[in-house]
């Protein structure tokens, strides 16, 4: 764990290195920009608050991917789980009119489950017929973006001025209006945030202390072995796309009740799902490293538009982002390193 | 063993005094090798005994950490196996590294192709290459075929040409009998004694005695990372040599007393299953294991053993017939059912079927009854009494490690087979079926898989055991079932047969009731 954690963290201070390189390249102070980026995260409570906004899609999603991963999966299709639970929840935050404490759940539920049971589409494909989960959900995604885009025109929910539905009503909404005040009115403070964080803790429970969990996890790991143990290899499956759809899909069904209020049209997707792929690898598909990675790939995120100020283009700041990823995803390049300065300390590392 | 191709004059390999450490464990401990040009040497040890790490800092995979090593009489520095390559070393491992769907000519010259004009592969050279050495070497094969349609004894005669068409003069064969039938097995011999004519050297880490008997001139006995003693084959017996491996009197003879079978647990009534190409590969089988009985199924690896075991145990569908566990028929139930009614599986390929090497030890222990209590109650699991179970198990059946935390792939061979063992034995099954239990285990290991069997049917309990190994089948079975073509063509009393009688059943000819 430790060997893990300093390795993440070199990836990250290379990636801040080769981002400086790129901005000195474009005619720009890299401290000065660093500096700006990390004021623009922490320096005021709006900030922080904003910070922690953009990250929260980014924990379910990337959960979602990493719980796939640890089942044996890949599920490149949290874009489009993502979308089914935005294009869901902002249909039932509008079209039902009921009191908050029955129309929250139902909205959030709906999306989750609705996000779900795309998720497991691709995982029966897979069990009944072979089809690699990789290839359908793909093509799933495109379908949601769209569907989505084919709903949100339609008379009865469209309205006229933004290319969007009609805002979802008041009783379906996740936001805190205590910490207006101190966050001001721009930061859309919502319990996104602490809903997400707790179903990080249920899914660890899930996956590590459950019966299902196990079931899941040997499948994951050695589908022969599962068998041969009599566990239900197709069954596992298809659960298994179900909970990380429906993961995604309930960061959509956040987004929407806690930040947009209604369901855009989209030229292209709007990226949460693939960035939460890229979240899922950073944090080793483990969910504290999912929720830590979020959090960050958020802060640079958020940060990187802070360098907007000085004149950065936003290309410079993905490109930071990028090599930082770029860099924890090749951190093997690392063990090396760290041997070498075992080494020198006196020790004989493997 | 032909002492005439044997220079005395000329050391192709001398190792000195290598030590290998690994953070605090010492894998090799000063060892000493020296080989003679055109000797067969054997490396003999237990499994983690620390023989394969020697030969792996032969070939440049690992550095010593200490020592020398000189081929032909020079000192070597072997950084990588491209150094080792250069002077001479080639190495055919126990896990064949060979492309399936490339042919046998395109597996040899891999990494090493032969070029015309802007780098394009000489095909038409490198076929004739191959030719050319698989006549001069006595290997034959087919250079066109591909890999994966080939039996596992001429992969491995590929495998021998790819060294020998980087130029080895000293091959080193890493297990390489563990893999082949006997026929395979002799005609492997030959080629060894082919290749030391030819000038060649070959060291073969092993611990089938029967083989060093068979085929080498000296032998170099490790263990635990020591060099025990260098001896002449030809003057040591097996019991010599095995009680040197392991470091105390081994006993070969299966000890077992006298036991009358009794009532009828598993009883495989005109079974008919078919394979993955849907050509019945078991026809018609007819079958009975009785309490306090080990019924053993002997037969040349592909008559049908693999699908008739998967079709019993529910891995498998059976297209006809049944299968009865004390009367009653489970035949394409669920694995679970199947599990739940009364068989235990000690499966072929532990790694693949047998354990999850990525979950824990005591999560593999676990495997088939984490759903039940007292591991799991409302689908929570107890983790303290998983821990204690395989605590107790760990101890009972000496699996080493004892440190239950560890990843089931981090064990030795030896120990993953005794995770499995422990686990299927505890589960006190009415027929305990073991399928090439000994695969790739030392003399102390088998000892101990085979008092594992005995004890169970001792308890009355009733084992089925399908091994390739006839002497295995000999000493262990109370009865012997040989199986031709998917049909069981002989049954007898163990004591009342022999090798050859079984060889002729099991290759077709005369039948024996």
């Amino acid at each position: 764990m430790n060997e893990v954690l300093i390795v993440t963290l070199l990836a990250i201070l290379m990636g801040l290195v080769v981002g400086a390189v790129v901005l000195v390249l474009a005619g720009y102070n890299p401290a000065e920009a660093y500096k700006t980026m990390f004021l623009g995260i922490v320096s005021r409570p709006k900030y922080i608050g904003w910070t922690l906004v953009r990250s929260t899609p980014l924990i379910l999603t990337g959960l979602s991917v990493a719980f796939a991963f640890r089942t044996g999966l890949f599920n490149i299709g949290a874009e489009g789980q993502f979308m089914v639970g935005v294009l869901v929840a902002g249909v039932l935050g509008y079209v039902i009119e009921l009191p908050a404490i029955i129309h929250l759940p139902l909205v959030i539920i709906g999306a989750t489950v609705a996000a779900g049971l795309y998720g497991g589409l691709a995982g029966y494909f897979k069990a009944k017929y072979g089809v690699h989960e990789v290839i359908s959900t793909i093509m799933l995604n495109w379908i949601a973006l769209y569907f989505s885009n084919y709903m949100v025109y339609r008379p009865y929910l469209k309205n006229p001025q933004p290319e969007a539905t009609y805002d979802i009503h008041e009783t379906a909404r996740t936001t805190i209006d205590w910490l207006q005040p101190l966050l001001g009115r721009s930061v859309k403070a919502n319990w996104g945030l602490a809903i997400s964080i707790i179903v990080v803790i249920w899914v660890s429970y899930y996956l590590f202390k459950t019966v299902q969990g196990y079931e899941l996890r040997a499948v994951g790991y050695n589908k022969d072995a599962a068998e041969y143990a009599g566990i239900n290899v197709n069954n596992c499956i298809v659960k298994s796309m179900f909970i990380a759809g429906a993961l995604a899909g309930l960061a959509g069904a956040l987004h929407v009740t806690g930040v947009s209020f209604h369901v855009s049209k989209l030229a292209v997707s709007e990226g949460y799902g693939f960035n939460g792929i890229a979240v899922a690898l950073m944090g080793n598909n483990s969910p504290i490293g999912v929720l830590l990675c979020a959090l960050l790939f958020g802060g640079l995120q958020y940060g990187g538009t802070k360098m907007g100020t000085l004149g950065v283009p936003s290309e410079v700041v993905s490109i930071v982002i990028g090599s930082i990823i770029f860099l924890i995803a090749i951190s093997k390049v690392f063990k090396p390193i760290l041997k070498y300065i075992n080494k020198a300390k006196g020790e004989v590392v493997k | 063993m032909d002492y005439k191709t044997i220079d005395f004059n000329e050391k192709v390999v001398e190792m000195k005094q290598i030590t290998k450490k690994f953070g605090d464990f010492v894998a090799n401990d000063s060892i000493d090798l020296t080989v003679h040009k055109g000797e067969i040497h054997a490396l003999l040890g237990e499994n983690g005994a620390g023989k394969t790490t020697l030969m792996n800092i032969l070939y440049g995979l690992y550095h010593q950490t200490e020592g020398d090593i000189f081929l032909h009489g020079k000192k070597v520095d072997i950084k990588n196996p491209n150094v080792a390559i250069e002077h001479g070393v080639g190495m055919v491992h126990q896990h064949f590294m060979l492309v399936p769907i490339f042919t046998v000519t395109e597996n040899i010259i891999l990494g090493s192709e032969p070029v015309k004009g802007a780098g394009r592969i000489d095909l038409a050279k490198a076929r004739q290459d191959v030719v050319e050495l698989s006549e001069r070497y006595g290997l034959y094969v087919e250079p066109d075929k591909k890999i994966q349609d080939m039996s596992v004894g001429m992969q491995q005669r590929v495998e021998i040409l790819k060294a020998l068409y980087r130029g080895a003069e000293i091959l080193i064969l890493d297990e390489p009998t563990a893999v082949l039938t006997p026929q395979e097995i002799q005609e492997l011999i030959e080629i060894m004694h082919n290749l030391t004519k030819e000038g060649k050297s070959i060291i073969i880490i092993t611990h089938k005695l029967k083989e060093i008997k068979a085929s080498a001139d000296y032998c170099t006995i490790i263990r635990r990372g020591k060099k025990i003693d260098v001896v002449e084959v030809a003057e040591c017996t097996e019991e010599d040599l095995a009680s040197m491996m392991v470091g105390r009197e081994v006993s070969f003879a299966v000890d077992k007393d006298e036991k009358t079978p009794g009532e009828i647990v598993l009883e495989l009534k005109n079974l008919t299953v078919e394979d993955n190409r849907g050509i019945d590969v078991v026809q018609n089988l007819n079958l009975i294991v009785r309490e306090g009985e080990i019924l053993g199924l002997a037969g040349i690896d592909g008559n049908g053993q693999s699908e008739l075991i998967e079709a019993i145990t529910g891995l498998r569908p059976i297209k006809s017939g049944e299968v009865l566990i004390k009367g009653k028929n489970v035949a394409n139930e669920s694995v679970r059912d199947i599990f739940k009614s009364g068989i235990s599986n000690i499966p072929e390929d532990r790694q693949k079927h047998g354990l999850i090497l990525d979950f824990t030890i005591y999560e593999n222990m676990v495997l088939e009854n984490y759903q039940v209590e007292p591991f799991a109650k409302k689908g929570r699991l107890d983790f303290d009494k998983i821990k204690s179970f395989s605590h107790e198990l760990v101890e009972k059946f000496d699996v080493r490690p004892t440190n239950i935390d560890l990843r089931a792939g981090a064990l030795s061979g030896g120990n993953q087979q005794k995770v499995i063992i422990a686990r299927e034995v505890t589960n006190d099954p009415d027929i305990l079926i073991a399928t090439q239990p000994t695969r790739g285990l030392d003399v102390g290991a088998i000892e101990f898989v085979h008092k594992s069997l005995v004890e169970q049917r001792d308890k009355g309990k009733a084992v089925l055991l399908v091994s390739y190994e006839l002497d295995e089948v000999l000493s262990v079975s109370d009865y012997i079932a040989v199986i031709y073509e998917g049909e069981i063509v002989g049954h007898v009393n163990a004591k009342e047969t022999n090798e050859n009688a079984l060889g002729l059943m099991m290759s077709g000819g005369g039948h024996g009731e």
